[in-house]
């Protein structure tokens, strides 16, 4: 296949940036779009020119590492695949594609295609935990949990914290991936101590990072690779909801 | 041989001593406490935020230590631990179907082949209980009953169902439990993280390890940090093979460079290769990607009995079908340990009956496990892994039998260890996949996860204040005539390898050496590929240094500079590899040399002469390297020959 | 946005059952149009409940508006700089037109406002006989006066369609089936509230109401 790809380069967080057009030939279907990514900056850098900077780490598809917006998708046209695992057959011979970092103020570019998420690991610290220090744990079937909240809290502890819902948003919102943490732990016995004081912890740290406001437009889901389903948000609204009630009442009530 | 000589013996100082389901709470009860006040006047540097790294810095902030974390990724969730997918084994013996913790430490021992430690097994054993329990009160979703207790699956080497399990993503819910743990403590300011940093360099200061010399990848400013303690937990090396199934970023060289400081380097060739991983699809394969071995619970794995046959899979009837696991192994079948599996898959492939591009891949089917259950009860168990099978190569193996080739997935070797997981560099503590403990010569399945929560969460936390207690050390700083050194290191590196502007990639050579690797030091080796295979890596290392084109500076994020640095590393570890693998004149575990087998081609032991662990010292390049003996003593798992037929 | 917009579609729903009264014949609509105004009395002096819905109103509108105008900003300046390739719809094409659905609505309330309230756009205008006012108004030969109206109403549905899912979710629905039924329910209300206001209009434009 030979393609043309539209890639935006920008060369420090100061840049302006622009999009850059690059010729790709040869590529095989089989490769991974970022396989075919390796090509093209094997081939700048013999050229002599500076490569494309971009982000991964597992290729499984796993660690969240990679975020690419192909063609206006954020990780490309495949539902459920992350960019690593989105194979070049998704593509026909003679296109052109498209390739941004995540755009949000939250997210700044470090450079090309390469941007910092550290608002995420804000939001997590802010609360998106069960504070259980090593050693003070119980035995471990000492509370059982329905099979049916394991499986949910499973399908929301499944993101992996790629920004994909972020780069998707219309609002730049990052309600999604707060969510979906908030929804796992609510969702377990161990997590229910501290089910208040997290939502308020996690949406205000989320809210300063300067993630957009949900509208509930449901573009996050539809693109994340993962599958968190948007009623996570509505689990947060109503834990929020709750916990604002609750703010002013009687400690411990 | 001229390439090492022997130098003296080396023990384990802090092994303890008595019955052995004793020795750990004494090595606890004798070891020396550092008082909750003087903790925090301690800082301790982790480098590595995997499950051990992370679950370690957590655990020493949480008991008041001040920590300084580091990793090169761009969050510390992103560790590659995360990607482990089939579970973690426990002792809990939930299933009444007679485990034990002296089983699991029975099994871990003889999946090793017999070349771990057994005090260190036996601990592992005894704190895997509670690893569950810490896990679960994490939050960590671990798959469960109608009935609302843990769930548990059986695993290859073993015949009990110990194996907790968070469907395909179990690393992946473990590490975010550790993450979400070492985030609170991020937040409560009592560790500071440093996330797009790489360690470069060890800062040694009279005999004691001091601090690191790190590199912000993001503005390329290189800095010196110190501590009281360095904890390294930065995994395993398998990306010396170029293709693997770690991460592209995964590499050797922060215990590398902790190794040319002097810290000695053990059983190197100690590889394991998953028998499970899809099978390479062509020259721009970048690295390999594991189906997880619980697949091997319900998958039948089967190659033509014909050479050449190329019929499409289903139109192979059974009787020529060779299901050559459970034909070879009746009594384990498909369930045999790793490197027995991925030895049988390279003998079929080798006598022409491989399947697919090339013949290197053997089939892996469903259809009975499907005809049994249901679609939908396979869909339950394995569905997201068959999704990425059906994504990477396009076919859908609920209707056709996947694919499957070993691949290099985990390195047993690493740098050596006590009981106290302390290296022979003073206050240079090494844990998880970056230490060589706890598997000996071969690792068995969802035991890698085991082995990285106990060192970070239950082990290293208490041993690490036998040391500490003689601390805070003397305040030393840049200016530190060591410190010094080892940043004039760095910078001298960073800028021989911009200088060199050749005319070949990175990746290239990277490529180049993997494929040496695989060829004489991958699934089989022998004396002369092993010999060659070093004539070849000192060459390719050579041109290395002449061809090399890295572009860009030193100022900003620059990742092909940071590749060459990690490739620059392999070139050294690998030639070590070799040296280790051509002493080693015997087969185990994941070590086999063809001149050392069985009859019927099994790995064969030599207790006599190889019952020891193979310590290296770094001599600086171009002195034989020096061997340094550990005798591994067996008072309760005897050597046997393993069977899992 | 959900508590002012179920104000406003409370006043939508009352809005809509009013109109239907049309086809009660012209006695019974003026009389009903009249009636609005005594709501009420005696205990308020006449007008006064009127002027008391039209300031709740007023305000729910202004809130509902202040609300997006706010969400608007934010989403502006978490994005400082754009997709240069711009992003499909994968999610619902409702949701990603409330702003501009919202902006349209308001434009149409204004001018339906002066049309058939204060009557200064209307050709007959005539404070006694809401009834002639709208027959009027939506006359065959201003075909392009029911257009708009149909357009508006559309806008309205769309952004009702979005609007009354969003506001169960920002309120915490939260199951998946629950996800179902909301998002049924929203179409269902969109569509009947949208028939119904179309109904009057049409049935001027062939005649049924003259």
């Amino acid at each position: 296949m030979n393609l043309t790809l539209r890639i935006w380069r920008q060369s420090g967080p100061e840049d302006k940036g622009r999009m850059v057009t690059y010729q790709v030939d040869g590529v095989s279907p089989d490769m991974s779009f970022l396989e075919m990514l390796d090509v093209l900056n094997e081939r700048l850098i013999l050229a002599g020119e500076e490569p494309v900077a971009f982000d991964h780490d597992c290729r499984e598809g796993i660690c969240g590492m990679c975020g690419l917006m192909i063609n206006g998708d954020a990780h490309g046209p495949q539902r459920g695949t992350t960019a690593c695992q989105l194979h070049m057959r998704q593509f026909s011979d003679g296109d052109t594609i498209d390739i941004e970092p995540w755009r949000a103020r939250a997210f700044p570019v470090i450079k090309d295609l390469v941007v910092d998420r550290t608002a995420f690991d804000k939001i997590i610290a802010a609360g998106g935990y069960i504070t259980a220090p090593t050693g003070s744990a119980p035995e471990a079937h000492s509370v059982p949990v329905a099979k049916a909240d394991a499986d949910a809290a499973f399908s929301s502890a499944a993101c992996i914290g790629c920004g994909a819902c972020v780069a998707a948003c219309p609002n730049g919102s990052g309600m999604l991936f707060t969510a979906a943490k908030i929804t796992q732990l609510s969702l377990l016995p161990q997590g229910q101590p501290e089910r208040y004081t997290r939502v308020i912890g996690m949406v205000d740290a989320h809210d300063e990072a300067g993630f957009g406001g949900c509208t509930n437009a449901g573009e996050c889901t539809a693109v994340c690779p993962k599958g968190i389903p948007l009623n996570t948000i509505g689990r947060l609204n109503r834990d929020y909801l709750r916990a604002t009630a609750k703010r002013g009442g009687t400690p411990g009530s | 041989m001229d390439l090492f000589t022997e130098g003296d013996p080396i023990a384990d100082a802090h092994a303890p001593q008595g019955p052995i389901e004793t020795r750990w709470a004494r090595r606890r009860f004798e070891a020396k406490l550092v008082n909750p006040a003087n903790r925090r006047k301690l800082t301790v540097i982790v480098v590595g935020t995997g499950l051990a790294g992370g679950s370690a810095a957590a655990t020493l902030a949480e008991q008041g230590y001040r920590v300084r974390s580091y990793c090169y990724q761009d969050s510390p969730r992103r560790a590659h631990s995360i990607a482990a997918q089939g579970g973690i084994n426990a002792a809990k013996n939930y299933r009444n179907d007679g485990d034990s913790v002296h089983r699991l430490f029975y099994d871990t021992v003889k999946g090793g082949d017999f070349r771990s430690r057994e005090s260190n097994v036996h601990r592992l054993a005894e704190v895997s209980v509670n690893i569950i329990d810490q896990c679960v009160a994490q939050g960590v979703p671990f798959a469960r009953e109608y009935g609302g207790l843990l769930d548990t699956r059986s695993f290859g080497g073993a015949q009990v169902q110990r194996t907790f399990y968070a469907r395909g993503q179990t690393g992946q819910q473990l590490l975010l439990g550790a993450y979400q743990a070492l985030e609170r403590q991020i937040g409560l300011a009592n560790v500071e993280m440093n996330a797009r940093h790489e360690m470069l360099e060890l800062i040694v200061v009279d005999g004691r390890a001091r601090g690191i010399v790190v590199r912000d990848l993001v503005t390329g400013e290189i800095t010196s940090e110190f501590a009281d303690a360095v904890v390294l937990a930065s995994g395993g090396y398998g990306n010396v093979f170029y293709l693997s199934t770690n991460a592209k970023g995964c590499n050797v060289t922060a215990t590398w460079r902790a190794h040319r400081k002097g810290a000695y380097f053990a059983n190197p060739c100690y590889t394991q290769i998953h028998p499970t991983c899809i099978p390479v699809s062509g020259d721009h394969q970048s690295k390999l990607t594991l189906m997880s071995e619980s697949l091997r619970n319900d998958g039948r794995v089967w190659v033509p009995k014909a050479k050449g046959d190329d019929r499409r899979p289903k139109d192979i009837p059974e009787d020529e079908r060779d299901y050559y696991l459970e034909r070879i192994y009746p009594s384990f079948g498909n369930l045999v340990p790793r490197d027995i599996a991925s030895r049988a898959a390279k003998n079929v492939c080798d006598s022409g009956r491989g399947v697919g591009p090339g013949g290197l891949g053997v089939y892996l089917d469903f259809a009975d496990a499907i005809g049994r259950l249901g679609r939908q009860a396979i869909e339950a168990k394995y569905g997201n892994l068959f999704e990425m099978y059906e994504r990477i190569t396009g076919e859908d193996p609920y209707e056709v039998p996947m694919r499957i080739y070993p691949a290099v997935h985990y390195t047993m070797g690493g740098l050596w260890v006590d009981y106290d997981l302390q290296s022979t560099i003073p206050g240079l503590f090494v844990i998880g996949e970056a230490n060589f403990s706890d598997h000996g010569a071969n690792r068995l399945g969802a035991s890698a996860l085991m082995q990285g929560l106990a060192d970070g969460y239950f082990v290293l936390p208490n041993t690490i204040a036998n040391y500490l207690a003689a601390g805070p050390f003397e305040r030393v700083d840049a200016s530190h005539p060591a410190a010094v050194e080892a940043r004039r290191d760095v910078e001298d590196r960073i800028r021989r390898l911009l200088a060199v502007n050749g005319d070949r990639t990175v990746d290239s050579f990277h490529r180049e050496l993997g494929q040496i690797m695989w060829e004489h030091c991958g699934m089989e080796r022998s004396e002369a590929g092993l010999r060659k295979a070093i004539d070849e890596i000192r060459a390719l290392r050579e041109e290395f240094w002449r061809r090399v084109r890295v572009p860009g500076d030193g100022e900003g994020l620059n990742q092909s500079l940071e590749k060459a640095g990690r490739v620059a590393d392999f070139f050294e570890l690998a030639e070590l590899m070799c040296v280790d693998a051509l002493h080693r004149e015997e087969s185990c575990g994941g070590h086999f040399r063809a001149e050392h087998q069985t009859p019927d081609g099994e790995a064969q032991r030599d207790d006599d002469r190889f019952a020891y662990v193979a310590a290296w010292e770094y001599t600086g390049g171009d002195e034989p390297v020096v061997l340094h003996k550990e005798d591994l003593k067996f008072e309760y798992v005897h050597p046997t020959q393993r069977s899992y037929k | 946005m959900a508590v002012t917009g179920i104000l406003l579609v409370l006043f939508l729903v009352a809005h809509m059952l009013g109109n239907l009264k049309i086809f009660t014949g012209e006695t019974a609509f003026d009389h009903y149009a009249h009636w609005l105004r005594d709501i009420g009395t005696p205990l308020l002096p006449s007008t006064w409940f009127l002027w008391i819905q039209r300031t709740v109103l007023l305000a729910a509108v202004l809130g509902h508006i202040g609300a997006a105008t706010l969400l608007a900003l934010r989403a502006r300046a978490a994005r400082p700089v754009r997709y240069a390739h711009r992003k499909k719809v994968n999610g619902s094409y409702a949701a990603r037109t409330m702003r501009w659905g919202g902006v349209i609505i308001l434009l149409f309330v204004i001018y339906h406002i002066l049309d058939l309230t204060t009557g200064h756009l209307n050709p007959q205008g005539d404070p006694g006989n809401p009834y002639g006012n709208v027959v009027a108004d939506f006359a065959p030969a201003r075909w392009y006066v029911t257009l708009f109206y149909t357009l508006a109403i559309v806008a309205l549905g769309l952004h009702l369609r979005h609007g009354a899912f969003s506001a169960l979710r920002s309120l915490g629905q939260q199951t998946p089936a629950g996800e179902r039924r909301a998002r049924a329910a929203a179409l269902v209300f969109a569509i009947v509230l949208c028939a119904g206001y179309l109904v009057v209009p049409f049935a001027v434009l062939t005649g049924l109401v003259a």
